[in-house]
């Protein structure tokens, strides 16, 4: 029983680790029809703002919250993948809507950029960057709408563009004086340590789990709930369900579908942010942090079907429990005395790497069945 | 896309040959050894690039995972080398399996003792597997991104594979072949080195022609059907799972020959050739080049290789950036690519811009219809 509650919840873990991340890569292709190679890299932004946060946190006027500084990067994380991602939207995807597959080259591109980025820019400029994105892709949309509507609109977002590039040299430079740490570019992985809270084990039921998984899960099921509530409750949650049902008659009735898959980016590409939050308590950061886990949540989403959370959800947990279930070989343990060639099957799968081909295989085998996935989109066109 | 091609004069097309044959023949003694192995290994690649230029430039189907059959060819060449030069040590296997207390040969490499098998395994055996693959994807009609999704997850699979098994394949070591022999002679040594280029040169030049027949006629046809509109070529009764199998396992056995050819020139076989990274470049080749022109794979491997080396070897940190640049430029402002570019409407826009050139009038209808055309 024990046994079978620890494989569970390690199961968990590295399920809810591949649904924060695969949840937003989900939700983009389910209404863009868009694979965003980038969201790895998009996690590993999320990951190297919690270990900037956490820098930050250290000066002496940030020290007494220093606590908190893990809940302050999953904003902060959401905040600045998305607005990556926003860019990343506004400037080459929607050049290519129509066409996924050179979409999924350009991402790949994009994707290649931000890990050089992360390793010759020092990361004190880089959040400056961030930030002046982030003040000139914002700025001009809380204009008043009088000047909004008036002609000379180009040059308010001008001035507001260079406002922000000022602000941003500003940031980077105050940055990298006050924390030498992030003044120079290093292509070495960094780590994060998590804060004393977040320490140490938890017993539940005579099993001790460690309290930094127990906060993934716990980062996950908030992210699940809160993307669930704005899909189905707000008004731009049923904009977006409405664009991923039909694209051509949600524009008809007034939609601005441009609008649409910005937010829907946005949300997406936040979402990797807050995955790299979880990944950055798991191990040290890097730039290739996110390669990881790209392949893992691919297979998430195309196991859980498109357009439909709970297969997302189901996938997520179902590959995390086999892929404990395999790797570590917890059949063996479960049912000792198996006929010997059978346990020595699961022997020869029992690493990590031989649980993926395995799990592999089994998706294969599924797609044979269900090809599209648990919870296919229902219609009547041919190509579906 | 536009498939006007420029029709050369016969006199110009001999000369062009007799000189690419002289420059292949000249080229060991014009380069020096270094210069001389790179482009061979380039030329190797360009046989993957021809590959992925059938089943994506011709079917449309992107494969992320061409390093597969690429590594698998290589691994089936590095093998056999490693078991014919294998005398000396213990037991008549290669040295690696010593250190892992292997004392036989496991059984799926008895067969590598014999020259003819792995000169057919080379290329049945990824062919094969790639078919096997394609069957089992294309049944379900699955396509598109997920296709490209599944690939590059086998990729990942294969690698983890090849990566942990040690008994069986030197796990991440791979297989070395540059200390192995063949014909009495070092497959590492200069003659050898030679005697593989111009045997990947003719190698270049037969895939290319046999690329050429298989788009050549219906076949061919049917294959820029599928690309083009797959549901339609289903509806006029042809069955597109047999042709994109076929398609597949065809560019399968390109990459195994190319991975054998890749191999014996750079020394080495490792499960680094099936890394997610390497399988995309191959795609940038044929992109860069321009898909669906044959040529320009060829050219856009051997090039873009050739800038790599050229680049990383000036500014390390920068060829990411320019390789991830180059990815963004070539799908959002040169989708045909390169060549595609010179042989479709490309130069004649330029000159247009410029003035040099009237425009052409069309209908308002065709201009349209010209659109349509494109969003595929």
């Amino acid at each position: 029983m024990e046994l079978l509650l620890d494989s569970l919840f390690n199961g968990v873990a590295i399920g809810s680790v591949l649904l924060v991340a695969a949840l937003g890569l989900a939700i983009v292709f389910g209404l863009m029809g868009v694979i965003n190679l980038a969201h790895g890299e998009l996690m590993m932004l999320g990951a190297y703002t919690t270990y900037v946060t956490q820098l930050i946190f250290k000066l002496p006027i940030l020290k007494p919250f220093y606590n908190s500084y893990i809940i302050v990067s999953i904003f902060l994380a959401f905040i600045v993948s998305g607005v990556v991602g926003i860019l990343l939207e506004k400037t080459i995807i929607r050049k290519l809507y129509g066409s996924p597959l050179e979409t999924l080259l350009a991402t790949w591109g994009v994707s290649l950029i931000l890990q050089q980025f992360v390793r010759s820019v020092p990361l004190a400029y880089g959040t400056g960057l961030v930030i002046s994105l982030l003040i000139g892709l914002f700025l001009p949309t809380i204009f008043p709408s009088k000047i909004k509507e008036s002609i000379n609109f180009k040059y308010f977002k001008f001035s507001s563009w260079i406002f922000a590039a000022l602000t941003g040299v500003l940031t980077g430079s105050v940055i990298s004086s006050s924390v030498s740490k992030l003044s120079r570019a290093s292509a070495r992985n960094v780590d994060v340590t998590a804060p004393s809270w977040m320490r140490g084990q938890v017993e539940i039921i005579g099993t001790a789990f460690p309290k930094t998984r127990l906060m993934i899960i716990v980062i996950t099921i908030i992210s699940v709930i809160a993307i669930t509530l704005f899909l189905n409750q707000s008004a731009w949650g049923m904009r977006i369900r409405a664009v991923t049902q039909n694209r051509q008659m949600s524009d008809c009735l007034g939609i601005s579908t441009e609008k649409v898959d910005i937010i829907t980016f946005g949300i997406g590409s936040g979402l990797a942010g807050v995955a790299g939050v979880a990944v950055s308590l798991l191990g040290s950061v890097g730039p290739n942090v996110g390669g990881n886990y790209i392949v893992g949540c691919f297979m998430v989403v195309v196991l859980g079907g498109v357009g439909n959370l709970l297969g997302t959800v189901l996938a997520s947990f179902g590959i995390g429990i086999m892929t404990d279930l395999i790797g570590a070989g917890r059949l063996l343990s479960i049912w000792p005395d198996m006929p010997l060639p059978l346990s020595n099957t699961i022997n020869f799968f029992a690493t990590t790497s031989m649980a993926r081909v395995m799990i592999f295989a089994l998706i294969v085998i599924f797609l044979q069945f269900k090809p599209t996935g648990l919870f296919p989109q229902k219609g009547r066109m041919v190509e579906n | 896309m536009s498939l006007s091609k420029i029709k050369f004069d016969k006199k110009i097309v001999l000369s062009f040959w007799i000189i690419l044959i002289a420059l292949i023949i000249a080229a060991p003694t014009l380069l020096p050894v270094f210069r001389l192995n790179l482009l061979g290994r380039y030329l190797s690649l360009s046989i993957v690039a021809l590959g992925v230029d059938l089943i994506w430039g011709y079917t449309g189907l992107l494969s992320l995972g061409q390093g597969i059959f690429f590594a698998l060819g290589g691994y089936c060449a590095a093998m056999y080398l490693q078991i014919t030069s294998s005398s000396e040590f213990p037991n008549n296997i290669p040295e690696f399996f010593a250190l892992y207390g292997v004392e036989k040969l496991p059984f799926f490499w008895e067969p590598f003792r014999s020259p003819i098998f792995t000169f057919f395994a080379i290329w049945i055996i990824p062919a094969l597997v790639a078919g096997i693959i394609g069957f089992l994807v294309f049944r379900n009609r699955i396509k598109g991104v997920y296709f490209s999704i599944l690939t590059q997850a086998s990729l990942l699979v294969f690698f983890n594979f090849f990566n942990g098994q040690q008994k069986l394949i030197n796990g991440t070591n791979g297989l070395k072949t540059d200390v192995t022999q063949l014909f009495g002679q070092m497959v590492g040594s200069e003659s050898m080195q030679r005697l593989f280029f111009w045997i990947t040169a003719i190698l270049v030049i037969t895939a290319w022609f046999f690329a050429k027949w298989v788009v050549k006629g219906r076949f061919g046809n049917i294959l820029i059907g599928i690309r083009d509109d797959e549901p339609r070529v289903r509806f006029t009764g042809y069955n597109p799972v047999i042709f994109k199998t076929i398609i597949f396992s065809i560019a399968g056995g390109l990459a195994g020959i190319s991975g054998a050819l890749y191999t014996v020139q750079s020394g080495i076989v490792s499960p680094q050739f099936m890394t997610v990274p390497f399988s995309i470049e191959m795609v940038i080749w044929v992109a860069v080049g321009g898909r669906g022109t044959l040529l320009g794979a060829i050219l856009g491997a051997v090039f873009i290789n050739y800038a790599k080396s050229l680049v990383s070897e000036a500014l390390p940190a920068s060829w990411m950036f320019i390789q991830g640049g180059l990815f963004i430029l070539v799908v959002t402002a040169l989708p045909e690519g390169v060549l595609g570019w010179i042989q479709g409407d490309g130069p004649r826009n330029l000159l247009q811009r410029f003035g040099l050139k009237r425009k052409i009038e069309t209908y308002p209808s065709l201009e349209v219809n010209n659109k349509e055309g494109h969003n595929e």
